[in-house]
C-alpha cells in the first residue's frame, strides 16, 4: 500500500541521500519525493510516498526519526491532510492532430473542465499546468489520451502534503518556536512524554 | 580586543582537532599516519594526548571499539584519506552492529580538488553513510570543534554507535578561533520519554501480573544503560528467571540463581526450551536478532512481549510485541518497579526490599553488577531462589537433564578440548581471586561460542565480542583497546588459528606498548566454525577450512613475548597462571581437538526448542566428578 511522510529535515548537503538510502536499504521503492524550504530556517520539508507494507510504516517512520538530520516525520492519511501535486503536460496540438484545426479550442475545453492552466502555446504544441490530487491529474492525462491527442512530456512534481487544522506534532512543541535558534534550554530533555511513545500506524487506502 | 584573543586563541584546524578531543576527555587515539592527515600529526606533539601507532587501520578501529566497550567511554580512532580510510571500515561496521560509541576521525584531500579523484581520495562519507550513526564531513578549520563535540554527542547519546568526521587537509590547515565552550552542541533532540501513568507502562504490569511463566531477555542494553541493579531486582521482586544474549553476558552474574546463561544458536537447552515455554517475554535491551530466535514463524508462541528498547525503530522489527516501553531501560525499569510494589501480587514474594534505593542519580557505567554480591546472603535465603516457583523448578529440571551431557563434566582422557580449556581460564582467574578484574576478549567462531557457555562471566564489560557483525580479526586489536582502557586488570585474547591470523601484526603494537595481555590462541587446524557448518549441513564436505598456521609461540618470539605450547588438559592451569602472572604479554597456544562441534546448536531455519543436544558420547565415563 502507499505510504505518505512528512519529515522535516535539516537543509544540509547530503541530507537527501541519507533519506534515500534509508529507502534503499530498505528495499522500499519511493513513488515520489519532493523537497522544499519549511517555515523553519535551514530546515526543508520532504514528502515522501512510498509503496510498502502495511506494517512496515512504523519502521519506516522510526527510521527517519533515527537519522540524525531528521527533526521530525508524520505520517498523513489522506482524510486528514492536503494532497497536492503540480504537473505539466506537453499536448502536441498542430493542424495535424484528430480534431485538425479545432483541436487548441478543445484542449482549452478540457484544461478548463480540469482546471488547468495554459502556460505555453507553441505552433506545434500547448503546454498545460494542473494542480490537483494524484488522480485528477491522471484524469486529465487520460482524457486527453481517449480523446487521441499525443501526449510528448509529462512532469510531475510528486506529492505534497501537509495535515489540515492547527497540526504541531509534540516533538516541535518539545523544540519551541520555529524561528528561535534552539538553546540547551528549550531544547533540554523535555520532562513530560511530548514524544509519542509509540509511533501509532495512520494510512489510509488510496483509490 | 586583547581580552577576546585571549579567550578565543586563534589554532590550526588541526590544532583545534585535538584541543577538541582533549576538551571531550580523550587520552588514546589509535591511529596511522598519511600524508592528508599529516597537519594533525604535526599538530600531535603539542597536546596531551597518546597516540598509539597500530600496524593496520582495522587495528585502530577495533581498538577504539574494545576500549569503548571495556569503559563505556567514546574511543578514538583516525587514518589518513583513501586506503587509510577505507581499512577502517570493518571495524567501523562492528561497531555499529554493537552500537559502539566511536569516532573515526579521517583525513580528506583538499576540499579545492573533492570529487577530482584527486591521489588518496575516497569519499568516506558516502561509504561510510550505512555503517554509521551519522558521518560528517568538514571543509573549514571553524567547523572543527563545533562538529566534533556533536560527534561525541551523537555516539553517546540514544542508542550509541559510531560517527565518522572527514576533514579536508585545507580544514587541518587553515586557521580559526578557538572556543570549547561556545562549540557544544545543542541538547539533542528530544528522545522518546515515559511516564508512570503511560497507558503502556500499565498495560505491562497487567501483563506480569498474569504471568506464570515470566521470562526476561537481557541484552546488551542492559550493560550500555547502565541497568545492572534494576535488572536484577526486578527479576528478584517477581521471581523472573534471566536469560542473555552474547552481548548481555555478564550484566547478570552468572551465579545468580534467576541467571540461566545465553539464549540463541548456542544457548543452553534450558534456556532456549524456556524461551518456548515461557508466557511472557521481557525483552530488555535486546533486538531479536536472528541468532537468538531462530525461526520466527515458531519463536515463542506462547509468549505475550513486552519490549524495552532506547530504538523505537527495533520495535516489531523482527518480532511483534504486545507492549513497547520505548526509552532508557534504567529509566524505565525506575518507572516500572515503584509500580510494581504497589500492586505485588500475593504470588510474589521479594526477596530483597525492593524499595533499597537504586541510586538512579549516579552515573551509568559506576552502577555495574559488582554491588551485587551472592556471598552475603545467607545459605537459605540462596538455596531458597531458584525453586520458588513452579516456573523457576521446571526451568531446573530441564537443567539437570542437560548438564550430564556437559564435555565439562567429562574426565580428563588425554583430549584437550578448547571447552575446557576456556573453562580452566575461568577457575584460574577465580582461584586467584581476579574474576571480576578479568577481561576476555573474544575473536569469532567456535571458541567465541565456548567462552560464553564455559567462561562464567560475573560483571558487566567483562566480556568483549564482536556479536552482530561477527568480525574474525577482532580479538587482538581490540583487547589492546580494553587493556589501555583498565590497565589494572588482566585482559584475555581467545581467539582461533583462523582469526588471529587476521589482525596478528598488532602483537607488535602490544610489544611497542609494552600492554601485558595475555593471549590464547585455539589452534584446531581449522576454521572451526567453518567446518561444523560443513560437518553438518554439508555433508563433511571440507572446502577450504583446513588452515596452515604458523608455530605461534615463535611467532610470539620474533616479538619477543613469551609463550608456551600447550597440549595437556594438566598443562593448561599452571600455563595460564604463568602467563597470568608475568605482567608482560604472552602467548599460549593451545592445541585443541580438531573435529570438536559446539553443542547445543539450532541449525539455521530451525526454531528455538529444535536444537542438536549434545551426543552422550559414553554414559559409563560420564560423571560429575571433573567439575
Ligand atoms: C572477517 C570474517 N571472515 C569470515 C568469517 C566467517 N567465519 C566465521 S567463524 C569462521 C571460522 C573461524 O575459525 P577460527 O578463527 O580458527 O576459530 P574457531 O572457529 O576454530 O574457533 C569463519 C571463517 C567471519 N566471521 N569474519
Amino acid at each position: 500500500m502507499l505510504h505518505t511522510f512528512v519529515a522535516l529535515v535539516q537543509d544540509k548537503p547530503g541530507v537527501l541521500t541519507r533519506v534515500a538510502s534509508l529507502f534503499r536499504r530498505l528495499s522500499i521503492n519511493i513513488v515520489s519525493l519532493t523537497v522544499g524550504e519549511s517555515e523553519r530556517a535551514d530546515t526543508s520539508r520532504m514528502t515522501i510516498v512510498c509503496e510498502a507494507p502495511e506494517h512496515s510504516a512504523h519502521r519506516i517512520r522510526a527510521s527517519l526519526y533515527k537519522l540524525e538530520i531528521t527533526v521530525d516525520v508524520d505520517e498523513v492519511g489522506r482524510s486528514e491532510a492536503v494532497i497536492r501535486e503540480l504537473c505539466l503536460i506537453k499536448v502536441s496540438a498542430g493542424p495535424q492532430e484528430p480534431n485538425g484545426l479545432s483541436s487548441r479550442s478543445q484542449i482549452f475545453e478540457l484544461a478548463n473542465v480540469f482546471r488547468a492552466r495554459v502556460v505555453d502555446l507553441a505552433p506545434e504544441s500547448i503546454m498545460l499546468e494542473m494542480t490537483g490530487s494524484s488522480s485528477k491529474i491522471e484524469g486529465l492525462i487520460q482524457v486527453l489520451r481517449e480523446s487521441n491527442y499525443t501526449i510528448l512530456e509529462v512532469s510531475r512534481t510528486g506529492r505534497m502534503a501537509m495535515r489540515r487544522g492547527h497540526h504541531t506534532s509534540r516533538v516541535l512543541k518539545a523544540l519551541g518556536n520555529p524561528n528561535a535558534t534552539p538553546t540547551p534550554s528549550n531544547l533540554a530533555k523535555p520532562t513530560t512524554d511530548l514524544i509519542p511513545n509509540e509511533f501509532e500506524d495512520v494510512h489510509e487506502e488510496e483509490e | 580586543m586583547s581580552n577576546q584573543t585571549n579567550t578565543n586563541p586563534t589554532l590550526t584546524g588541526a590544532e583545534i582537532l585535538w584541543a577538541t578531543l582533549v576538551g571531550e576527555g580523550v587520552e588514546t587515539v589509535f591511529g596511522y599516519p598519511g600524508g592528508a592527515i599529516l597537519p594533525i600529526y604535526d599538530a600531535l606533539p603539542k597536546f596531551p594526548v597518546h597516540h598509539i601507532l597500530v600496524r593496520h587501520e582495522q587495528g585502530a578501529a577495533h581498538m577504539a571499539d574494545g576500549f569503548a566497550r571495556a569503559s563505556g567511554k567514546v574511543g578514538v580512532c583516525m587514518a589518513t584519506s583513501g586506503p587509510g580510510a577505507t581499512n577502517l571500515v570493518t571495524g567501523i561496521a562492528t561497531a555499529m552492529l554493537d552500537s559502539i560509541p566511536m569516532i573515526a576521525i579521517t583525513a580528506q584531500v583538499s576540499s579545492k580538488v573533492l570529487g577530482s579523484d584527486a591521489f588518496q581520495e575516497v569519499d568516506i562519507t558516502g561509504i561510510t553513510l550505512p555503517i554509521t550513526k551519522h558521518n560528517f564531513l568538514v571543509t573549514r578549520a571553524e567547523d572543527i570543534a563545533p562538529t566534533v563535540r556533536l560527534a561525541f554527542q551523537i555516539a553517546l547519546s540514544g542508542r550509541p554507535g559510531p560517527v565518522l568526521v572527514d576533514i579536508t587537509k585545507d580544514a587541518q590547515q587553515a586557521s580559526a578561533p578557538f572556543n570549547f565552550e561556545a562549540a557544544a552542541p545543542p541538547a539533542f533532540r528530544p528522545h522518546p520519554m515515559l511516564r508512570a501513568e503511560s497507558s503502556s507502562i500499565q498495560q505491562a504490569i497487567e501483563l506480569l501480573r498474569q504471568s506464570k511463566k515470566p521470562l526476561i531477555l537481557a541484552g546488551h542494553g542492559v550493560i550500555q544503560s547502565g541497568a545492572e541493579r534494576e535488572v536484577i531486582a526486578f527479576a528478584e521482586h517477581n521471581q523472573i528467571p534471566i536469560a542473555s544474549t552474547l552481548l548481555g553476558l555478564g550484566a547478570i552474574p552468572t551465579q545468580h540463581p534467576l541467571s540461566l546463561g545465553m539464549m540463541g544458536m548456542h544457548g543452553e537447552s534450558w534456556v532456549n526450551h524456556a524461551i518456548q515455554q515461557a508466557d511472557l517475554l521481557l525483552a530488555f535491551g535486546m533486538r531479536f536478532d536472528d541468532r537468538v530466535t531462530g525461526n520466527l514463524a515458531s519463536y515463542a508462541q506462547n509468549a505475550k512481549k513486552i519490549h524495552i528498547e532506547i530504538d523505537p525503530s527495533e520495535i516489531n522489527k523482527n518480532v511483534k510485541v504486545d507492549v513497547a516501553l520505548i526509552g532508557d531501560l534504567k529509566e524505565v525499569l525506575t518507572l516500572l518497579l515503584p509500580s510494581l510494589q504497589e500492586k505485588a501480587s500475593e504470588r510474589l514474594q521479594p526477596l530483597v526490599p525492593v524499595s533499597q534505593p537504586f541510586d538512579s542519580s549516579s552515573q551509568p557505567g559506576n552502577l555495574s553488577s559488582q554491588s551485587f554480591d551472592l556471598s552475603s546472603r545467607s545459605e537459605a535465603e540462596r538455596s531458597a531462589l531458584p525453586t520458588s516457583t513452579p516456573w523457576l523448578r521446571e526451568i531446573s529440571a530441564m537443567k539437570g537433564d542437560a548438564t550430564v551431557h556437559d564435555i565439562i563434566n567429562l574426565p580428563d582422557n588425554g583430549h584437550l578440548y578448547a571447552a575446557h580449556v576456556i573453562h580452566d581460564i575461568w577457575r584460574e582467574a577465580v582461584a586467584a581471586g581476579r574474576e571480576k578484574e578479568t577481561i576476555i576478549v573474544t575473536d569469532v567462531g567456535q571458541h567465541q561460542m565456548w567462552e560464553a557457555q564455559y567462561y562464567k562471566h560475573d560483571v558487566s564489560r567483562s566480556l568483549v565480542t564482536s556479536g552482530g557483525l561477527g568480525t574474525m580479526g577482532f580479538a587482538l586489536p581490540a583487547a589492546i583497546g580494553a587493556q589501555v582502557a583498565c590497565p589494572d586488570k588482566d585482559v584475555w585474547v581467545i581467539a582461533g588459528d583462523g582469526g588471529f591470523q587476521m589482525t596478528a601484526a598488532e602483537l607488535s603494537t602490544i610489544v611497542q606498548e609494552k600492554l601485558p595481555i595475555n593471549i590464547a590462541v585455539i589452534n584446531n587446524g581449522y576454521l572451526g566454525m567453518v567446518r561444523q557448518w560443513q560437518e553438518n549441513l554439508y555433508d563433511k564436505n571440507y572446502s577450504a577450512s583446513p588452515i596452515l598456521s604458523p608455530n605461534f609461540v615463535k611467532l610470539a618470539d620474533a616479538h619477543d613475548i613469551n609463550g608456551a605450547h600447550v597440549n595437556l588438559r594438566s598443562e593448561v592451569t599452571p600455563t595460564v597462571t604463568r602467563a597470568r602472572t608475568s605482567r608482560q604479554p604472552f602467548l599460549i597456544e593451545f592445541h585443541v581437538e580438531k573435529e570438536d562441534f559446539v553443542y547445543p546448536m539450532i541449525p539455521p531455519g530451525a526454531g528455538l526448542h529444535e536444537m542438536i543436544r549434545r551426543p552422550t558420547k559414553d554414559p559409563l565415563l560420564e560423571t560429575a566428578e571433573d567439575e
